[in-house]
């Protein structure tokens, strides 16, 4: 039986889509022959086999995405001619593109010795045999560490793509391993060492055996994982701002039932001429930026003892990533009206969820907002992004039952939540932005179309 | 439609495709559905990858290089955006790809929207994706084909480091 498995289709890629079968069950298959398609990144590939015989399993079903290397189907060599000298051939031997050394043709094998007419046999599999047991490709650097420290890279575990064992993989790997000195009992320790040309000296260490016994097969109960450098830059910054503003939050309910309608009304006809959806956010922003020009101090930020106040309102607007968060900027939001800053808020929040943003699209805000409503929440106290001195959050604007005049109606309110600096800003003044904010949009009247 | 064409993203059955004058085919090339059409410049290498990298991921992002290379020229700023393989403008798509391979020889390729009639793509939700197609022309950019055709080449020659003839 012949492995047929996911191959390598270049550098970068560690996994494939089997889009389709070209064999059944059962079909004879001749060496080359295309087997099976395969697609990456908007790329189809068709994979000839890697030998002659029949299809005897197809064991990755149409549709399925698996990593490379994974067996996908097997071939049984008995039926095809010349499939008699090749029972020899190293197991595994991945189809065409095989990881072989730069330039080599592996499709036509060079040495002429073999049998005349009969199929060649799969290309050798690399020399590394130590390596080869593992799941997913290895880097030459990881290859290389494992066979200076003398590894069995199949204890490591791998946290790359796909499963892979990096560089940090195999040196934390290495630094759980006991030095050389606290090696215990060298005599087990000998027992598992992988034959190869290693020097004698360096096999010592191969001691995993000192590690605490194991309770019961549990899972441990803790997990320890680097941040990633995002997750860390936000740790500072949170902490950072906590350290430096007086944060006090103020909570206005706004009536937003006016903006409701016309949002209700208009943003079908938004959606067919622009392409894009219509939220509250760029209501929001607009009357902020109505409020900013009103109130320039909320506009501002400190330095040292100094008040620093922009000429631009440059507003930047919180966006959830998968694994963290971004405030891409609006320039000059206070020159948008309310379908440029929707288009505005579109591209800045797609372009930041596919790592699309230019450096200087995160700088220079004088303002933020963030859109806590758009995940169910109705108020919260955001934290100020420094240098700013203040932060607007949206909550959800949800239909209620509000006494209009002795009368119970039902509008739509959502409250907006005002987090600023108290070292800069009071509370009167908080409020009076707060304030300027809620009736414009209580109140609004400019043209959106 | 490619090999990974949702029939869901044909937004109008085959009459009716008939009727507005287009007609329909099931290709070999990844990806999902596109529109074909006057305006359009295709680009269809057939490139053996082993005289090149062998690696069809390199290939495509190699063929995104050619096109905003090629745009660049022209003031476009054309863009990678991740996850959807293509070159992107603020406005929208503005080249499609989709690449068959066998043997590591390529097949199908590029389709850069110089003047396209765009309001076809409304037929089909392009690539499987929600957004908006474009074209040169719609972002302001009035050229003769000819001179499109003539960067894409100089830029192909730069990105794969080939030597071009005309045969």
């Amino acid at each position: 039986m012949i492995d047929v498995v996911m191959p390598q289709m270049g550098e970068s890629i560690v996994e494939g889509t089997l889009t389709k079968w070209l064999k059944k069950p059962g079909d004879h298959v001749e060496r080359d022959e295309p087997l099976f398609e395969i697609s990456t990144d908007k790329v189809d590939t068709e994979i000839p086999s890697p030998a002659a015989g029949t299809l005897a399993e197809i064991v990755i079903e149409e549709g399925k995405t698996v990593g490379i290397n994974t067996v996908v189907g097997r071939i049984n060599e008995g039926d095809g001619a010349g499939a008699a000298g090749s029972a020899a051939a190293p197991a595994p031997a991945p189809p065409q593109p095989s990881p072989q050394a730069d330039g080599a043709e592996p499709s036509r094998p060079e040495p002429a010795a073999a049998a005349p007419q009969a199929p060649p046999p799969p290309p050798p599999a690399p020399a590394a045999t130590v390596v080869e047991e593992t799941a997913g490709p290895l880097s030459p650097l990881v290859r290389k560490m494992a066979r200076e420290h003398n590894v069995d890279l199949s204890r490591v575990k791998g946290t790359g793509a796909g499963g892979r064992i990096t560089k940090q993989d195999l040196e934390a790997y290495l630094a759980s391993r006991p030095g050389p000195a606290a090696g215990a009992s060298p005599s087990a320790a000998m027992t598992t060492v992988p034959p190869g040309p290693t020097p004698p000296r360096e096999v010592a260490p191969q001691a995993r055996e000192v590690q605490p016994p194991p309770i019961r097969g549990e899972a441990p109960a803790t997990r320890v994982e680097p941040m990633s450098i995002m997750r860390q830059k936000i740790a500072e910054h949170m902490a950072f701002s906590k350290r430096t503003s007086a944060h006090v939050t103020t909570v206005h309910k706004v009536d937003m039932t006016r903006v409701a309608k016309l949002r209700e009304r208009i943003k079908g006809q938004i959606q067919a001429q622009y392409g894009f959806g219509l939220t509250f956010l760029p209501f929001v922003i607009r009357a902020a930026t109505a409020a900013l020009r009103q109130y320039p101090v909320v506009n501002a930020s400190i330095d040292g003892t100094n008040i620093i106040y922009h000429r631009d309102i440059n507003v930047g607007i919180a966006v959830a990533l998968e694994n963290g968060l971004i405030v891409p900027v609006i320039r000059n939001a206070d020159e948008k009206n309310v379908i440029g800053l929707q288009r505005s808020i579109v591209d800045l929040a797609s372009r930041a969820r596919s790592r699309q943003l230019r450096p200087d699209e995160v700088q220079a805000g004088t303002f933020s907002v963030t859109n806590f409503g758009s995940f169910g929440s109705v108020f919260a106290t955001p934290v100020i992004n420094q240098p700013q001195v203040a932060i607007m959050g949206v909550g959800a604007v949800e239909k209620e039952p509000v006494v209009v005049e002795d009368a119970i109606a039902i509008r739509s309110v959502g409250y907006l939540a005002l987090t600023f600096d108290h070292r800069l800003i009071d509370g009167a003044l908080a409020d009076q932005f707060t304030g300027k904010v809620k009736s414009v949009l209580e109140n609004w009247s400019e043209e959106v179309l | 439609m490619g090999r990974n064409g949702r029939p869901e993203n044909l937004l109008a059955p085959p009459e009716l495709l008939a009727r507005a004058g287009i007609a329909f085919h099931h290709t070999d090339r990844g990806g999902d559905v596109t529109y074909h059409g006057p305006g359009q410049i295709v680009g269809y290498p057939i490139f053996d990858l082993r005289e090149w990298k062998r690696d069809v991921v390199a290939y495509v992002r190699g063929l995104e290089q050619v096109v905003i290379d090629a745009l660049a020229g022209f003031g476009i700023e054309g863009a990678r955006l991740k996850g959807a393989t293509g070159v992107w403008t603020r406005e929208g798509k503005i080249a499609a790809i989709g690449v068959h391979i066998s043997r590591w020889v390529t097949s199908h390729g590029f389709a850069l929207n110089v003047d396209t009639e765009l309001d076809y793509f409304r037929y089909i939700v392009p690539c499987g994706l929600k957004q908006p197609v474009t074209s040169m022309r719609m972002l302001g950019c009035m050229v003769a084909r000819d001179q499109v055709i003539r960067a894409l080449i100089r830029s192909f020659a730069r990105v794969f480091e080939r030597k071009m003839e005309t045969l």
